[in-house]
């Protein structure tokens, strides 16, 4: 496609509100970065989804990992994003020197730690999408097989389909729905045929150079336009309709669905992972946290989430709630919304 | 052999380090008379500029904390438009640190302290309790000539900004270290007299220069844009990105305009010079690379520094907030 073409004809739309969803945190970040909301109408509305894993964790969940990093013979290990997030009672990094956490580049980390650690469990915060779960499904497979037995997942893994349906019930303005590219690289572009159906709205799944992001806007607002409601591919070199068969594999092998609950969404029935019972002894208790703490009432994480107001519509956003000060989570994480927003606003 | 607090005593042992490392790499005439302090005579505008270096590991791909030390403080000199003349060291080692380590970072020192031209006139050791690792702090001073007047708040409308080189290597080299990634990434670490001085030699009329160091390249041109009250906008498809660089910044989520470099260095010069100035850039060993990458306007509302991007679209470029960690997806 003539992106040229795309970018013209996106800035001269002049018909009903386009209202298009991202639900990809990375999708957020490259929009920014493309520079798109500036070239294209202001018909055309790009807003973020619940796209962020760190930023739809609960606060229940980060009490438990808080719990692991004080305790005595265990060392909880983590990706640089979760430090921030706030929990009941403060978060990850208020814990400073009293805390035994250490971060992780690769879950891989702890098996050698483990194996040369005996008298340690090793908890590891395991949060992410159908993306990252199927790395931590290898990692129990393969300490199974090692025979290591001082490893914990405490899992706040979910899967994207439920919440996007619970967003098509919910959210009936949103016109398309932007799909997340790494998250399809696993799952195949199978997944979004029945939403697309059942909600008649168009799925479309992008990459994240500048130009998918202008052909994939340029295609959602051409389908809206003219009442379509396809599935569509527009990131043909690294995604296939069937997915990746072995990441679906051992997901499946290692997990079973089961319900989690999302800031701001609530609970949603299906669209957690949890440990089958074979892998049950690797479980570090992640079932059942679901409480949430109570957000003061101007914090409009919940709204922005949802893609009901944009971050800067948030009377906390920029002054209460900085990227180095953060009260809600969409400003902690680094695919937060609002924390891309500050950064680029 | 390993330091021990006893290195730090001041007594017998502190005597045989300075004798066995210090002495016999940091050998001139100042150094030598070994005088509480150091007596040097300087006429003229001075600049002065200190730094600390912790960065672990101590030893990378491209140098060491020895070399970055020496490079580090000599570039903050040359970028006020001064040459660098003379430096002093403070160490702090810890306990348990091996002297070989210490002796490959002062041979660094040395060695690049020679080639910068520069002469190291003073020092001091301490030991402290630790896991055998090293600080460096030095403080160096160098000699404006006559007709030289760089400065952050000289950048105005309509000037050039230009980039000395590829963004991110030394970032991406240490963070490939610390997560033991093999790749081919070497730091950039490098004193970078021969590209300021290629600048005035060509008579340019240099406003101002920056060395892109921590914080990157987002950073530094809000600090300039702040402290010249101008607006500054780049264009995407300019700013020099190695491509195992850009490999690397994409898959751990980091930006290549926030990622910390140790021989880089952004200049403002007026336009008409531009090109002339880049030329005169790239004929250096350090500035081969070196780019246009954007020009300064008059102060507007909102965020100074903006990114023309490839798609034609404009984006604000904030300045670094909290630590770049790497994402998790």
């Amino acid at each position: 496609m003539d992106i040229e073409k795309a970018i013209g004809y996106l800035r001269g739309y002049n018909g009903p509100e386009v209202k298009l969803m991202e639900v990809c945190g990375t999708h957020t970040a490259a929009i920014f970065k493309s520079g798109i909301r500036s070239l294209i109408s202001p018909g055309i509305k790009l807003i973020s989804g619940p796209g962020c894993p760190v930023c739809v964790t609960p606060a229940a969940y980060i009490d438990k990992c808080m719990e692991y990093a004080s305790k005595e013979r265990h060392i909880f290990l983590t990706f640089g994003d979760m430090m921030k997030v706030p929990g009941s009672d403060g978060s990850l990094s208020s814990l400073g020197k009293d805390g035994n956490v250490e971060l992780m580049y690769s879950p891989f980390e702890a098996l050698d730690k483990a194996e040369k650690n005996k008298d340690i469990t090793f908890v590891i915060g395991a949060v992410g999408f159908e993306t990252t779960a199927p790395a931590y499904g290898l990692l129990l497979k393969e300490a199974m097989r090692r025979g290591i037995e001082n490893i914990r997942l405490l899992t706040a893994l979910k899967t994207i389909v439920p919440a996007l349906s619970w967003i098509c019930e919910n959210q009936k303005t949103i016109s398309g729905f932007i799909c997340p590219g790494h998250v399809s690289v696993i799952t195949g572009t199978g997944i979004y045929e029945e939403l697309a159906r059942k909600y008649e709205k168009p799925f479309v799944v992008a990459g994240f150079e500048p130009e998918h992001i202008a052909a994939v806007v340029y295609d959602l607002v051409r389908q809206t336009e003219s009442g379509k409601h396809k599935v569509k591919n527009l990131y043909p070199g690294a995604v296939r309709e069937e997915g990746n068969k072995e990441a679906l594999k051992v997901i499946d092998d290692v997990f079973t669905a089961g319900t989690a609950v999302w800031r701001g969404l609530g609970a949603i029935e299906g669209s957690g992972l949890y440990l089958r019972d074979e892998y049950g002894g690797f479980d570090g208790g992640s079932r059942g946290l679901d409480k949430d703490i109570e957000l003061p009432p101007e914090c409009s994480c919940a709204h922005v989430i949802v893609g009901e107001k944009d971050p800067d519509q948030c009377p906390m956003f920029g002054t209460r709630c900085t990227p180095i000060d953060p009260y809600g989570p969409c400003m902690v994480s680094a695919e937060g919304a609002c924390g891309i927003w500050y950064r680029n606003r | 052999m390993k330091i021990t607090m006893a290195h730090g005593s001041g007594g017998r042992s502190s005597q045989e380090l300075m004798e066995r490392i210090f002495g016999k790499y940091f050998s001139n005439e100042i150094l030598d008379k070994m005088e509480d302090g150091a007596v040097i005579e300087m006429e003229g505008r001075l600049a002065v500029s200190t730094d600390t270096f912790v960065v672990t590991p101590l030893v990378f791909k491209g140098g060491d904390i020895g070399k970055l030390s020496v490079c580090g403080t000599v570039n903050d000199l040359l970028v006020m438009g001064a040459e660098p003349k003379y430096l002093t060291c403070g160490f702090i080692l810890e306990e348990g640190l091996e002297l070989d380590m210490l002796e490959k970072a002062v041979a660094s020192m040395a060695a690049e302290a020679e080639k910068a031209g520069v002469t190291i006139i003073a020092g001091d050791t301490k030991v402290v309790n630790g896991a055998g690792g090293m600080y460096i702090n030095t403080s160096g001073i160098g000699i404006i000539p006559e007709g030289r007047n760089v400065s952050a708040a000289l950048a105005e409308p309509g000037d050039a900004v230009i980039l000395s080189g590829n963004l991110g290597d030394h970032h991406a080299c240490i963070l490939s270290a610390r997560m033991e990634l093999e790749n081919g990434i070497e730091s950039d670490c490098a004193c970078l007299g021969d590209v300021t001085r290629a600048l005035f030699h060509a008579g340019i009329d240099v406003h101002t220069m920056r060395d892109v160091t921590r914080g990157g390249l987002g950073t530094v041109l809000n600090e300039i844009a702040a402290t010249s009250k101008t607006a500054i906008e780049i264009d995407e498809e300019k700013i020099p990105v190695s491509d195992e660089v850009k490999g690397f910044a994409d898959i751990l989520g980091l930006d290549p305009v926030y990622m910390g470099n140790e021989g880089k260095i952004a200049v403002i010069v007026p336009a008409e010079q531009a090109e002339q100035a880049e030329k005169a850039m790239k004929a250096t060993d350090h500035g081969k690379d070196a780019k246009i990458i954007g020009r300064v306007t008059e102060a507007r509302e909102g965020a100074p520094v903006s990114i023309r991007t490839r798609l034609g679209g404009t984006r604000v470029l904030d300045m670094l907030y909290g630590e770049g960690l790497p994402r998790i997806c």
